[in-house]
């Protein structure tokens, strides 16, 4: 009868410390999870409030703007059909151009300007992000439409 | 001609690999002994055809053959020798030949290492073996051939890719693949065992030093892609949970855990057809990192090969593989039986928390590496999963498995006893209390995270070293030891020096960004960091904007570091490379950004204490692997069968 009881209090004790772990990792993943948008969807309001997201896109030729003597930058990024202005602030990529397909990650703030804080640029010069190259893809079948 | 032979050395190569299996399995299916004599002298066929086809690979890099349109994608005529040798695998195609070349070499040491191993089944393996190199070689001539001419000839070749002009971005590859492939041969092993319908110790004593070998090239292997990408890609990180760093890490996680468990496989007659499945596990995960790099479904630095036709081969080849070795396991493994019962304190029980913690590691990044292609496959939208997931499901499984690791290595076969481990605990416990309170304090920002993770270092450090000091105090050197216990020892310590390194760099690291004009002075950590000047220079093959920063301590210097900002002249791409200066204790880092104008540039430094301790902990864990595989007891003659579990009580862990 004891042991019964032992084993009961056993098979508890797993059973809370299992389901503590699958909680955590369930809460870490949905807070982890990032979702891709392109300045389109941006303006169409598809993009969260006040959650973090990847912004892709092209950075617009000409649109790099420094504040001198400082690291703060501000870019276009634009699918060809609808452009965001991004806001940062930090070092750079090697990549980061003029032309150059990037991925920041960010949240919009009320002024609709996207706040980044990280800026990847990938480091291969005829590279281009899958999901941007997709987004550009549709943005052009449907123009030609 | 030269690149026409070398594809013909490839095809021969295919034609001796396909002899091979089909000789192997069929061979030992219809005991042939003629069919089976055939087996060795085509790997050792296979291996030398193999190494030639590469070898005219090469030589077509070193004379700039760019008709050659792999080599004049690759390479260029101002590429320094040393690293027109490390284009051949710099890419898709020749690593791929890497691979087979590899797959090759393995198969040659199973063909005639273990000369105790019956006949036939080490036909079966090397058929299995055999067919595996042929799917690769299939897959090179179908979709990737390095070999394809070039009409008319480039005038000059479009050069290596600056990233990959690296002295260690040189050995990582080989060595990476030395380890993955090598896993191979532990699902070799798997499936012929299936195949025979039984696991024994002796099964199990040969597997053991093969996947111990594997599993120092992938510790040292994803060390050195580490090591790279903090240097290398700029910015300090030595671990970014990038889908290809996954891709490798995953099978180490498997590799981990088959080597413990083979040793309980070899020692007690357990976990027999778990040892099993864990052997085609880890080379499915290999597959599958091989999919995931080479199919171009993953956004990556690494994610080169856009091809369509190429991820779908591989994904078939992946189905094939994993699905018929499944199928045998289903059918076979119930008929592989165990035996024997362990108390709860035993360190069969540590060994078994060791392989579920790891496994369940494994599951969790797995998850998180496959869940953004899942939810792009059915359109629902774009993700990533960030690193934070990751690093919390990491450690969820892992710091208690180290925390117990401490216990588990004092702990005996079948029935351990808590007098016997508390004697050899307790001083380690002391200290590692205190110095793990010390270390969380010392800087000021104490948290219960940093306490356990500088605890959990010390301790298992100082717990593999106690285990030493009980064995002196019994009498008995430390040189007399079992080499397998002493490589065991060292790869706990190799682990410890990881923990501390890790937790202590990712807790107290300091890392500014900074806009500096030249003369400006930081101060960081206590040390104050003054650019000097910046200046322009000229490399072999690239042009580079260099910062003079002097580094101080209290007014004493202690180095001048020159990061540089280079553009490479044929792809015309800048690259950041960092100025660090290393030691024991700390790094100091800094890395060129850009010209942010009015004379200033954005410039990153950063402090990392035991940042080395990484590296430095990956790399003794694998010197341990390769003392445990250089135990005499492998290569002894075949020992009667399995004692059974009943008298293997007074054996030695």
């Amino acid at each position: 009868m004891k042991n019964r009881y032992q084993r009961g209090i056993r098979v508890a004790l797993v059973l809370a410390g299992v389901g503590i772990a699958v909680a955590l990792m369930l809460k870490a993943f949905d807070e982890n999870i990032l979702y891709f948008y392109t300045p389109r969807q941006v303006v169409a309001g598809e993009a969260p409030d006040g959650r973090r997201f990847r912004l892709g896109g092209l950075v617009t030729l000409g649109s790099i703007e420094r504040e001198p003597g400082s690291l703060k930058v501000s870019f276009l990024v634009t699918d060809n059909h609808k452009t965001l202005p991004v806001e940062y602030e930090g070092v750079l990529p090697d990549l980061f151009r003029d032309g150059q397909g990037v991925i920041a990650h960010g949240t919009m703030n009320d002024k609709g300007v996207f706040v980044a804080d990280e800026v990847l640029a990938k480091h291969d010069e005829n590279y281009m992000p899958p999901e941007v190259a997709e987004a550009l893809k549709e943005v052009h079948g449907e123009n030609e439409s | 001609m030269i690149p026409e032979l070398g594809l013909f050395a490839l095809v021969l190569t295919f034609c001796l690999a396909l002899i091979q299996s089909f000789a192997g399995l069929a061979g030992a299916y219809w005991r042939k002994p003629e069919w089976l004599a055939l087996v060795r002298p085509m790997a050792s066929g296979q291996f030398v055809f193999a190494a030639l086809s590469f070898g005219l690979l090469t030589w077509s890099f070193i004379v700039n053959d760019f008709s050659v349109e792999y080599v004049a994608l690759n390479s260029n005529t101002e590429l320094p020798f040393f690293y027109r040798i490390a284009a051949v695998w710099a890419a898709h195609e020749g690593s791929l030949l890497l691979w087979i070349l590899t797959l090759s070499a393995w198969t040659l040491g199973v063909a005639w290492a273990n000369k105790d191993m019956p006949i036939v089944f080490r036909a079966r393996i090397l058929g299995v073996l055999g067919l595996i190199n042929c799917g690769f070689m299939l897959f090179v001539m179908a979709t990737s051939n390095p070999f394809i001419r070039l009409l008319p000839a480039a005038l000059e070749g479009r050069d290596l890719n600056p990233l990959l002009q690296d002295p260690a971005l040189v050995i990582h590859p080989p060595i990476l693949y030395a380890g993955y492939v090598g896993l191979a041969v532990a699902f070799a092993f798997a499936v012929g065992a299936l195949i025979e319908g039984k696991v024994t110790s002796n099964w199990a004593r040969w597997l053991r030093p093969w996947t111990l070998l594997a599993w120092a090239f992938l510790t040292v292997g994803v060390a050195l892609g580490s090591w790279w990408a903090y240097y290398e890609l700029g910015w300090g990180g030595w671990w970014f949970w990038d889908p290809v760093e996954n891709a490798s890490f995953m099978p180490w996680l498997m590799a981990t855990a088959l080597i413990h468990s083979l040793a309980v496989t070899e020692k007690r007659g357990l976990f027999k057809s778990w040892t099993v499945l864990l052997a085609i596990c880890g080379f499915s995960l290999s597959l599958l990192g091989t999919f995931l790099v080479r199919s171009g479904v993953l956004i990556s630095v690494h994610a080169f090969a856009n091809d369509p036709a190429r991820g779908l081969f591989i994904l078939i080849f992946l189905g094939l593989c994993i699905g018929i070795a499944l199928s045998l396991y289903a059918w076979r493994a119930p008929a592989l039986g165990s035996g024997g019962g362990f108390k709860v304190l035993s360190r069969e029980s540590f060994l078994l928390l060791n392989n579920l913690m790891l496994v369940v590691a494994a599951g969790l990044i797995l998850i998180g590496t496959l869940y953004p292609l899942f939810i792009d496959a059915l359109e629902m939208g774009k993700i990533s999963v960030g690193p934070p997931y990751f690093n919390l499901v990491f450690l969820i499984p892992t710091l208690p498995m180290v925390l117990l690791l401490g216990v588990g290595m004092h702990s005996t076969w079948k029935r351990a006893r808590w007098e016997m481990l508390w004697l050899r605990l307790k001083t380690p416990l002391s200290i590692a209390v205190p110095v793990a309170l010390g270390i969380s304090f010392a800087w000021g920002r104490p948290s219960v995270l940093t306490f356990v993770g500088v605890f959990a270092g010390v301790w298992v450090i100082l717990s593999a070293l106690s285990e030493v000091r009980q064995r002196q105090k019994m009498g008995r050197s430390f040189f007399a030891l079992p080499r397998s216990i002493i490589g065991m020892l060292t790869a706990h310590i190799g682990l410890g020096l990881f923990v501390l390194g890790t937790t202590v760099t990712s807790v107290f690291s300091v890392e500014k960004d900074l806009a500096l004009r030249a003369g400006d002075v930081v101060e960081l950590a206590g040390y104050q960091i003054k650019l000097e000047t910046l200046r322009d220079i000229e490399g072999p093959n690239f042009d580079a904007v260099e910062g003079v920063v002097t580094i101080r301590r209290d007014g004493e210097m202690v180095t001048t570091l020159y990061p540089q900002k280079r553009v490479y002249r044929v792809q015309t791409s800048p690259m950041t490379e960092a100025g660090i200066e290393a030691g024991w204790t700390r790094d100091l880092f800094v890395a060129l950004g850009d010209d942010l104008g009015n004379g200033s540039w954005s410039l990153r430094i950063q402090f990392k204490p035991l940042v080395r301790f990484i590296w430095l902990g990956a790399l003794v864990m694998a010197f341990g692997g390769l003392l445990s595989m250089s135990d005499p007891r492998y290569r002894k003659k075949r020992q009667a069968e399995a004692p059974a579990p009943e008298l293997a009580e007074g054996a030695a862990p």
